[in-house]
């Protein structure tokens, strides 16, 4: 195996002409890299804020021409559920980061009825922001061409039906995910 | 800077993180390689959104700026062609 001093001094070229010749190279290939336009997310949280980080950024990559794959396991199939939007609801309980008008303990916020109250104030504060709504996002995705793929075996153990999910959902295991994330460079758990 | 003539123009302001962008990069998809578009935006993820999307996508962002009521405006000029 030759070195850089050995090839520059056989091509007549400087090290420095070489190193600058591999760097270019070395950019190019990685521009070129498919892995760096690919997006792979797990969503495993059903609750009305988790519901977001997963599909605000999958629309954000299909935006920037990247091919984007959301895999929805366990409570994440809520998401993808027809009656997602009674599904996704949040609660304070055991949630000291939620913003709320007051400090309340959990004893209070275990009362029946918080939860509702806590997703009408969450809803109604995203809207306040004109924040797209979930389902706005999940038709996003599907335009863009976002992979909605439905975990196989959380889809059994809760005893789902396929109609129980929306249009253009698709569904796979633990394989079919790890073969989108072996090939792309960005992968999160949410 | 001299003045930029925009070909279209994308009013975003209202939206939120990651619409502007979302919606500029599907007004890019109706335009010629070359033209510009102006978006005007008032998410503030948007500073940052624009630079680094525009990058990524290989347009080219030529002017962006604030104007006195605190509204974004970008400038992204369309890419020759696809890589």
């Amino acid at each position: 195996m030759l070195d850089q001093t050995q090839i520059a001094n056989r091509a007549g070229l400087t090290e420095d002409e070489v190193r600058q010749i591999v760097r270019h190279e070395l950019e190019r290939s990685q521009k070129r890299d498919p892995a760096a336009r690919k997006l792979a997310i797990i969503a495993s949280k059903g609750t009305l804020d988790w519901a977001y980080p997963p599909l605000n950024l999958a629309c954000a990559a299909a935006a920037s021409g990247m091919e984007a794959s959301i895999f929805f396991t366990f409570y994440g199939l809520n998401i993808i559920r027809k009656d997602f939007e009674k599904k996704l609801k949040i609660t304070p309980v055991g949630n000291p980061g939620m913003p709320m008008p007051m400090p309340m303990p959990d004893i209070i916020s275990g009362l029946p009825g918080m939860t509702s109250l806590a997703t009408l104030m969450m809803r109604s504060r995203l809207r306040k922001h004109n924040v797209s709504t979930i389902r706005e996002l999940l038709d996003l995705s599907r335009e863009l061409g976002v992979k909605l793929i439905a975990c196989d075996f959380t889809f059994e153990v809760f005893g789902y039906r396929e109609e129980d999910f929306i249009e253009g959902v698709e569904f796979g295991g633990a394989a079919a995910f790890l073969s989108q994330a072996r090939r792309a460079h960005v992968t999160l758990f949410i | 800077m001299s003045k930029v003539i925009e070909d279209r123009m994308l009013d975003a302001r209202g939206l939120m993180c990651p619409m502007p962008v979302v919606k500029a990069s599907r007004e890019l998809m109706l335009m010629q390689p070359g033209q510009v578009l102006k978006v005007i935006a008032s998410d503030r993820a948007a500073r940052t959104d624009f630079p680094a999307w525009v990058e990524d996508v290989g347009h080219e962002l030529i002017h962006s700026g604030q104007e006195s009521d605190g509204t974004l405006v970008f400038y992204v000029r369309k890419r020759q062609e696809a890589e």
